[in-house]
């Protein structure tokens, strides 16, 4: 009688350990899975790991750091040469505009004289007009319009008093003078004594000179291009 | 059948209070799981051969667990734990799928 109660008490115990065991490992896994699931991988490694890991994260600190100071240097230098070139070109364009204005192939604008000659009697020849033009280079004028014609270091007046020609196109009086410079001295290059004034007087001619703030000189002479000068050293 | 069941209980118990393992617990943590699966595989197949008894089942569930953790914990202090724990996992993998294609024969007579 003893016996049987015994071996059921035994099998009652036997089972509920048998259920606590296989409660605990379900409850184990289930835990276990959730926490690999949550990513928190960190937490459950091995200091010896994840000092591998802080070392391996180290050297890419380092390698990263090293890229962001030589982009760094790169951009810089890059800037630097940037600076320069932007200053050399802006240099070149303001050579290039000076020595445009001098060829006359750029419009030209500011202080100087319009000087107008009228010719009724036909009297006035091409030294004159040259007389004027070299005058006014003498006494400093950056640019010269003579009619519809820009005056440059080729230009040359040709014809004959009343037939004139600048650089094969014809004038026809009154002749206008536009020139850039400085208003008084241009002035006073003019009407020295036995200058210009005087020849357009000699000749039957007037002149009327007037000193401007502004004058404006558009026309423009072709550029030129070299045949066979090549800039030497 | 009560094991089933009690390990589903287990499993749903999990999901629902969401325990939290305390940190000395963590890394031996898989390993006892790992162990404790073989033990139970262990069982099944020993309850299909019609040899199982309750005291084996339960001493070599127990044991299994500790001495996955002891061998887990004795790596960690020799400073080999990863290697260690690999070599625990491989064991009872061998000898779950030893057990797992046991129960396949009785199961499947195949």
């Amino acid at each position: 009688m003893a016996e049987p109660k015994d071996e059921k008490g035994h099998r009652l115990l036997s089972g509920s350990l048998i259920a606590l065991l296989c409660l605990a490992l379900g409850l184990a896994l289930v835990t276990q899975v959730r926490r690999t699931r949550a990513g928190d991988a960190l937490a459950d490694q091995r200091p010896q790991d994840l000092v591998v890991l802080l070392d391996g994260l180290r050297q890419r600190e380092a390698a990263l750091h090293k890229e962001i100071a030589d982009s760094e240097a790169t951009l810089r230098r890059l800037r630097e040469s940037g600076q320069g070139s932007t200053a050399a070109l802006e240099e070149a364009r303001r050579r290039a505009t000076a020595l445009g204005v001098l060829a006359g192939t750029v419009a030209a604008a500011g202080p100087g004289v319009r000087v107008d000659i009228t010719d009724p009697r036909g009297k006035v020849g091409p030294e004159t007009l040259l007389d004027a033009v070299q005058e006014l280079r003498a006494a400093g004028a950056e640019a010269v319009q003579v009619g519809s014609v820009r005056t440059g270091v080729d230009s040359a007046f040709t014809g004959s008093a009343g037939r004139l020609r600048l650089d094969g196109t014809d004038l026809s009086a009154p002749y206008v003078i536009v020139a850039v410079g400085d208003p008084p001295t241009l002035a006073q290059a003019l009407n020295i004594p036995g200058g210009v004034v005087d020849s357009v007087e000699r000749a039957g001619g007037g002149s009327r000179l007037a000193q401007s703030e502004r004058v404006e000189i558009t026309a423009l002479r072709p550029e030129r291009s070299h045949k066979y000068a090549r800039p030497a050293g | 059948m009560i094991g089933v069941i009690a390990l589903a209980v287990g499993v749903v118990l999990g999901l629902w209070l969401d325990p939290t393992v305390p940190d000395w617990v963590q890394p031996y943590l898989p390993i006892a799981v790992v162990a404790a699966l073989d033990a139970v595989l262990g069982g099944l197949r020993a309850r299909l051969d019609g040899i199982f008894d309750a005291k084996v089942f339960v001493v070599s569930f127990v044991s299994n667990v500790l001495i996955a953790a002891l061998i887990v914990l004795l790596g960690d202090e020799l400073g080999v734990g990863g290697q260690l724990s690999t070599a625990v996992v491989v064991v009872f993998g061998i000898r779950i799928f030893g057990n797992a294609s046991a129960i396949r024969r009785h199961l499947f007579k195949a």
